[in-house]
């Protein structure tokens, strides 16, 4: 299993923040999950035998957490919050907007695997509710006008 | 430790500091409940049963995770108390699918306890219940989802217990599941610990299940048959057709050595007693074939024919070979009745260590073997050679967990990398069949080095792990055996400059320490004295033969050179475990005694149907020579036990009974008749008469009358009797045995025996069986997988 140079960089750097090895097992989740798009079993069993873990426990971590996954994802993952302040602002019509405008319901991916969406919970921007979050970037104040051009914009840069 | 006086419910309770709320409760029996809470696990803090009201804390606390601090003042039985278990009782009730009548844990659940004390039958939730179907993890192991009440008492078992990690939690809070670790399946020990564990029937064993209800059964504590550990376990039995059905094993009380652990074998292995080709009837050869006859029959035939070929032949045309899997009473006997009844010291068995050779290095030393509860408390452990984790589970999670919890040094020298580096403060590779030079350079011999070294082991790490060694206290060495012979006497001389240092030497099979212990040895008595200095036994028995008797090998060759003219094989397979030419004893008469129609019994004249361990009562000692008492739960009906065939035997000879088996003596007690003892009342003159070894014994086919003569006659068994028919395990010492004689060591042969085998026995269960052909199976799809 083969990962990029800045990752070795950064998981190396990492084993020395922490007194015990698995400590660095999240953050090394989400380097990897970045970088090859989801926790294949490969990336599982690789930094499992690096961090002296079985696979379960890998996987253990892994089921805990929503943002990490184990099944491939679409190039734009986008999370559309509908806790109680982005719903009381209209945050469900936005993500049914967004599922007939993607043709894909929650936790779905578009065949051209540029999109996958998701309803979340509370991303911490609820004074600009209602939100959506794609990959890292946020997106606040939405309407589905709004919500329209954001993916747009994305699809853009994704068929470029 | 300083001591810490804290309240509970207006009562003072003092516990070293430390302690847990839980148990300083517990110790001043105040109960409080509790899923999550496991003595000796990691602290959970998951299920919040054992919330309690601590003065000055705003808000209830779990009793497990606090620990005690000076002036507490705690109560227990308030109503908030109250009310806040019978909410959590509610809520683990909201998904839980109510199917008592069938569970397996039905009448033993800690879920319908709670549920009966708290009362909280009643739900306020309507949603549906989330189903989802039994699943199969394994032969051994399977989970029922719903029932499930997350309490992650199996993962931390699994994983700090056993060292396995085979169990995890995935999802999270009321979306966590217990999860194995391939998927869908289980890739493990099949320990069963997660099950006994488990404090409801989420989790439920193939052999059980569904099988029976915890109160149909009777339950008898007995002691294991499989390796020679000696764990205790409580079988539960019931009628059934053909006598009384072994139907559970577990020890779930913790009594005994090993708390509430078992492995596979004791746990689940107990099926070889029902397995249909059991023999039922004594079987002769007629006209060449094994022919069923009667018991009448074949004793009166035993008797004539050994009477025969001793009146013509003499002692030393009979061989007799005993058992390392049946009780010391059962050994004792039958070398008392091949010296004193047949005239000869032909006898031997499998032997799997080299007890001789520790006896002799023993000898006239003070106490210093180390029994099976010294391996939990010992601050080091120095193992050398054999895989606990495989051949000995007791012992290495008694190992595994004295370095978790005590934080002890264990010193692993081995020529594999074997499991048990893990927990291994230091782990030596050195090359295979460098054991005994290694026990040669720890007594110092400086020039045996050299064997040990490869491109992992060198010099100077040896060295600094024999001065490591050297520094510290209370050391147990504990070697398997490929230590023999001279390389014992150098664990023992290196043991000894230790202060408090002790020995355990490793061998195979439940009872081979007893069978050793016993003398079922050509050259040796009981006790290890040797033939030509029988003393005691000399006058008690009224003659021992003097010649040194021959060994099995000498057996077979004089067996084909027709000397031997006739064989006694007591639970002994020795043509299917050494692989011996099954007509090497054509031109003898050959009796079997055993309960399957083995590779050794094919060829016999005459086979006794035998009962085995689970079905008789007497001792077992195991590998550290620890005394327990083996109790009769099962039943088989056609079969007898060893002890009473070789005593039959011995009557159809014309022998006198009385000279073989101490009994009736002296018996004109009053048995309890005039003393007033109603019935279901406890006679306690004969509880007394029987804790002091002074109970009459009516029979000769009793047991306990030949257990008198081994207290009396061995060397270390003068234990407390009271002790060992209360259940609880005597550690037996060498110190005060015969001198013991240097034996061949090439008459050792390890049985090789892994975690899911068990010699003949383990062939007969369905249990071991399934495991290894499971197994097998996932490594051939590895395999290809790999490819
Ligand atoms: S049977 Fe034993 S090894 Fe297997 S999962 Fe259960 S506790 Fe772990
Ligand atoms: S399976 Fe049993 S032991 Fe394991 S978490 Fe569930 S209830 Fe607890
Ligand atoms: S460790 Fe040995 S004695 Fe204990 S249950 Fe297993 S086989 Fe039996
Ligand atoms: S509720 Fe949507 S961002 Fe907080
Ligand atoms: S026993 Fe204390 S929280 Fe479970």
């Amino acid at each position: 299993m083969k990962f990029s140079d800045q990752f070795e960089q950064r998981f190396t750097e990492m084993l020395t923040h922490y007194p015990t090895k698995r400590s660095v097992l999240v953050p090394t989740l989400l380097f990897a999950q970045d970088e090859i798009g989801f926790l294949s079993d490969e990336v599982i069993h690789e930094l499992a035998g690096r961090l002296d873990l079985t696979d379960l426990e890998v996987r253990n971590v892994i089921s805990y957490y929503s943002m990490l996954t184990t099944k491939p994802r679409g190039k734009f993952n986008v999370q559309v919050c509908t806790n109680i302040a982005c719903m009381l602002r209209g945050a469900d019509e936005l993500f049914e907007h967004c599922e007939k405008k993607l043709g894909i319901g929650h936790k779905g991916t578009t065949p051209d695997g540029l999109f996958s969406l998701e309803e979340v919970e509370c991303i911490g921007a609820c004074s600009w509710a209602p939100a959506a979050q794609v990959n890292y970037d946020f997106h606040e104040n939405l309407t589905p006008d709004k919500m329209d051009r954001v993916l747009d914009e994305y699809k853009k840069k994704g068929t470029q | 430790m300083a001591e810490v006086n804290i309240t509970v419910d207006g009562k003072k309770v003092t516990a070293p500091a430390g302690t847990l709320l839980i148990e300083a409760c517990k110790g001043a029996g105040i109960e409080v409940p509790s899923f999550c809470y496991y003595p000796n696990l990691s602290l959970q803090g998951a299920c919040r049963m054992c919330l309690v009201k601590i003065e000055k804390m705003p808000k209830l606390q779990t009793a497990c995770t606090t620990v005690i601090s000076e002036g507490m003042s705690v109560t227990t039985d308030t109503e908030e108390v109250h009310q806040a278990r019978k909410s959590m009782v509610e809520m683990l009730l909201g998904n839980h699918p109510l199917d008592c009548p069938v569970c397996d844990a039905g009448g033993e659940c800690e879920l319908q306890d709670m549920t009966f004390s708290y009362g909280a039958a009643e739900s306020k939730y309507i949603d549906a219940k989330n189903h989802k179907e039994e699943q199969q993890w394994s032969p051994v192991v399977y989970f029922d989802r719903p029932r499930c009440i997350l309490c992650y008492r199996c993962v931390r078992v699994c994983g700090e217990g056993m060292d396995v990690w085979a169990l995890g939690v995935q999802n999270r809070g009321v979306s966590s599941i217990i999860a194995p670790n391939q998927d869908d399946h289980l890739e493990c020990e099949e320990c069963g610990m997660c099950i006994d564990i488990c404090p409801v029937g989420a989790l439920t064993s193939g052999a059980y299940r569904y099988k029976t209800r915890p109160w149909e059964m009777k339950h008898v504590g007995t002691t294991c048959t499989h390796c020679a550990d000696g764990c205790k376990t409580t079988l539960g039995v019931r009628r059934c057709d053909t006598g009384m059905e072994i139907v559970r094993g577990d020890n779930r009380d913790k009594s005994g050595i090993n708390g509430d652990f078992l492995c596979i074998k004791g746990r689940y292995a107990f099926d070889f007693a029902h397995h249909e080709e059991r023999l039922t009837q004594p079987l002769i050869r007629k006209d060449g074939r094994l022919t069923p006859a009667t018991w009448e029959e074949a004793f009166e035939l035993i008797g004539k024919r050994f009477a025969e070929v001793r009146g013509k032949h003499g002692g030393q045309a009979i061989g007799v070979v005993g058992s390392t899997r049946t009780t010391n009473e059962d050994n004792y006997l039958l070398q008392k009745f091949a010296r004193v009844v047949l005239g000869t010291n032909n006898i031997d068995h499998h032997r799997t260590a080299d007890f001789p050779a520790l006896a002799a290095a023993l000898s006239g030393k003070p106490e210093m073997t180390a029994s099976m509860r010294d391996v939990f408390h010992a601050p080091a452990m120095l193992l050398i050679g054999n895989n606990p984790t495989e051949q000995h589970p007791l012992l290495a999670w008694q190992m595994r967990n004295n370095v978790r919890l005590h934080r002890a040094r264990l010193y692993v020298v081995n020529s594999q990398p074997i499991k048990l580096r893990r927990q291994a403060a230091s782990f030596s590779q050195i090359p295979a069949g460098g054991e005994g030079k290694l026990a040669a350079f720890l007594a110092g011999d400086d020039s045996a080095v050299d064997a040990l070294l490869n491109e992992k082991t060198t010099r100077d790490s040896c060295i600094a792990l024999r001065e490591k060694l050297r520094g510290e206290a209370n050391l147990v060495i504990i070697f398997g055996s490929e230590i023999r012979g001279n390389n014992i006497t150098s664990v023992v001389k290196f043991a000894s400059a230790i202060p408090g240092a002790k020995v355990l030497c490793l061998a195979d099979y439940a009872n081979s320490r007893g069978a050793a212990d016993m003398g079922l040895y050509p050259d040796l008595l009981p006790g290890y004295h040797r033939v030509t200095d029988a003393g005691k036994f000399h006058e008690e028995w009224g003659g021992v033969p003097e010649a040194r008797g021959l060994t099995f090998p000498e057996m077979v060759e004089s067996a084909k050179a027709g000397a031997l003219r006739a064989c006694y094989l007591v639970g002994a397979n020795p043509i299917g475990r050494f692989g011996i030419d099954p007509y090497a004893f054509s031109h003898s008469f050959v009796v079997v005694q055993d309960m399957f129609l083995t590779e050794t019994a094919v060829m016999a004249d005459v086979v006794l149907p035998a009962a085995n361990a689970y079905e008789k009562s007497g001792t077992f000692t195991n590998t550290c020579g620890d005394l327990q008492l083996v109790k009769k739960a099962g039943e088989v009906t056609g079969t007898k036990s060893d002890f009473e065939m070789i005593v039959r035997i011995a009557d159809a000879m014309g022998f006198d009974l009385r000279k073989l088996v101490p009994f009736g003596r002296g018996a004109h007690f009053d048995m309890g008749q005039s003393r007033g003892a109603q019935s279901g009342e406890a006679d306690r003159h004969a509880v007394w008469l029987q804790a002091q070894g002074l109970e009459p014994q009516m029979s000769p086919f009793d047991p306990m009358a030949i257990l008198d003569e081994i207290q009396r006659l061995v060397p270390g068994y003068d234990v407390s009797r009271m002790n060992l028919l209360a259940g609880n395990e005597q550690h037996t010492t060498l110190a005060g045995s015969g001198t013991g004689a240097l034996q061949n060591p090439e008459l050792i042969v390890p049985a090789q025996d892994d975690l899911f085998s068990s010699g003949t026995l383990g062939r007969y269960s369905r249990t071991l069986n399934s495991v290894i052909e499971n197994h097998h199976k996932e490594s051939a799809e590895t395999d290809v997988a790999a490819d």
